[in-house]
This record gives structure tokens, sequence and C-alpha cells, in this order.
């Protein structure tokens, strides 16, 4: 049996109502940004940085960022735990993905608030 | 439990009905889109970082087909995932949880994944 220890709130429960959450953080996201890229044609950079310029827009891309790293933390461990049921190498699994989010989230927060 | 029943868990003969293929799909873009974020970061942190970094990156997005591959790729994986996402939230909430229902969720999901990757390939070419 696969215990709870390595799940993202330690609680079924938690995580299923985080991924839910964050689940809506990600539409609205990907609704603003494909949205603008498809009203806003041969998109310069001047108009692209002053987009990313805005604190609502900074704010809500780290939220974002966050959102990600819960989210696909969730999801990986329930893919990892459902298909994965030798634990030392589950663990080597779960090791590079919290890795690779952690890299997401700092390069993430180096792009939005670096500028 | 009785022992003697006859158990098949051969994944190649069992049919799959379509919601298990909508659910099946979901998981696949939701790993996919994880890989994918190393190209759609990579694309943020170059259209942010100069305007040069800017030119040479919509340079590529409008010449390479590969890049093309990637993006429209990228917006089918996370475009499906939405749609069964939203469904799968809908259905957290009581609904369309019943056969037909329920099949019909998911026919509707999977046409919308076409449908919206359709109009994704159209916008990246
Ligand atoms: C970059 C964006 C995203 C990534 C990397 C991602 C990744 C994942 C992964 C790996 C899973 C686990 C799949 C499984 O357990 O079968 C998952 C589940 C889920 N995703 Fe996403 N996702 C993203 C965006 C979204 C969006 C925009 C929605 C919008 C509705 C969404 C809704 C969901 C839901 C509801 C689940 C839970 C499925 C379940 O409980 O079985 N995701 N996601």
């Amino acid at each position: 049996m696969v215990t709870a220890v390595t799940s993202f709130g330690r609680s079924g429960l938690y995580d299923w109502m985080m991924q839910r959450i964050t689940a809506v953080v990600l539409a609205a996201y990907t609704l603003l940004i494909v949205g603008y890229l498809i009203t806003t044609p041969d998109l310069t950079y001047a108009q692209w940085s002053g987009f990313f310029g805005h604190t609502w827009v900074r704010v809500f891309s780290l939220l974002t960022l966050l959102s990600i790293g819960a989210h696909s933390w969730i999801g990986l461990w329930q893919v990892s735990t459902d298909y994965i049921k030798q634990t030392g190498l589950r663990f080597v699994f779960q090791a590079v993905c919290g890795t690779l989010m952690f890299v997401y989230v700092v390069w993430g927060i180096q792009v939005i608030w670096g500028l | 439990m009785n022992k003697k029943r006859p158990v098949n868990l051969d994944l190649t003969t069992i049919k799959q009905p379509l919601p298990a293929i909508s659910s099946i799909l979901h998981r696949v873009t939701g790993v996919a889109l994880f890989v994918g974020l190393v190209f759609m970061m990579y694309a943020l942190d170059q259209s942010l970082t100069s305007e040069e970094s800017f030119n040479s990156i919509s340079a590529t997005m409008q010449h390479s087909f590969f890049a093309k591959l990637i993006a429209w790729g990228l917006l089918t994986a996370l475009f499906y995932h939405l749609c069964a996402g939203i469904k799968h939230l809908l259905q957290d909430f009581g609904y369309c949880e019943e056969l037909e229902s329920g099949h019909l969720a998911a026919k509707v999901t999977l046409a919308a994944g076409v449908v919206f990757s359709l109009l994704m390939g159209i916008w990246v070419w």
C-alpha cells in the first residue's frame, strides 16, 4: 500500500480541494494569455513587456506559477502512485518531478519579477 | 470473494468506453503539459528578456516548423486538458454522472478537444 507521506497536504481531501482550486486559477490564466495573444495580432515587444509590467499581471502570473507547482505535484503524485508500485523507483520519480517543479517556479519568478 | 471467477486485466483486449478514453487523455495531456512547460517557460523568458530576444523568438515562431509543431501540440494538450478538467469539475458537482449523460459529456469533451486542436492549428500556422 502507498502511504500518504509524499502527498501534497498529507490528506486526500485537502489535495483534492487544492487540485480543483489551482485548476480554476490555471484555466483563468490560460484564457487570459491566449485571449490577449489572439486579440493582439502583430504584438510588439513594447506592448508585451508593458502587459507584464502591470502589477496585476505579475501577481496573477505568480499565483499561476505556484498553482502549477501544487497542481502538478498532486497530479503527478496520483499518476506515480497509480503506476509505480516500487517505493524506491517512485521516490526517484517524485524527486525528479519535484525538482523540475521547483525550477519552474524559481525560473518563472525570475522572468516575471526580474524585468 | 470467489477466487474462481475469471479475471481479465489485459488492457489490449478490453473495449474502452468513451469516458475511459477521455479520462486517460486527460491524464496523458496533464503529464505532457508538465514536461512541455520547459518550452513555454523558455519562450516566455526569451519574449521578456529584451527586444532582440523577443524578435528572435517571434521569428522562430513564425518560421520554424518544429517550433510551430511544439506550440500546436502544447496548445492542443492544454485545451483538451482544460475541457476535460471542466467536465471533471462538473462531475464533481454531480452533473453528467449517469450512463447516458456521462457518455454524452465524454463525447462533447472529445469533440471540443478536436475543434480546439484545429483552431489552434489554424492560429499557429
Ligand atoms: C500547465 C497547466 C497544467 C498542468 C501541467 C496540469 C497537470 C495535471 C496533471 C499531471 C494531472 C494528473 C492527471 C491524473 O491524475 O490523471 C492533472 C489533473 C487535473 N487537472 Fe490539470 N494541469 C494543468 C492545467 C489544468 C487546467 C487549466 C485545468 C482546468 C480545468 C485542469 C484541471 C485538472 C483537474 C480537475 C485534474 C484532476 C483530475 C483528477 O482528480 O483525476 N488542469 N493536471
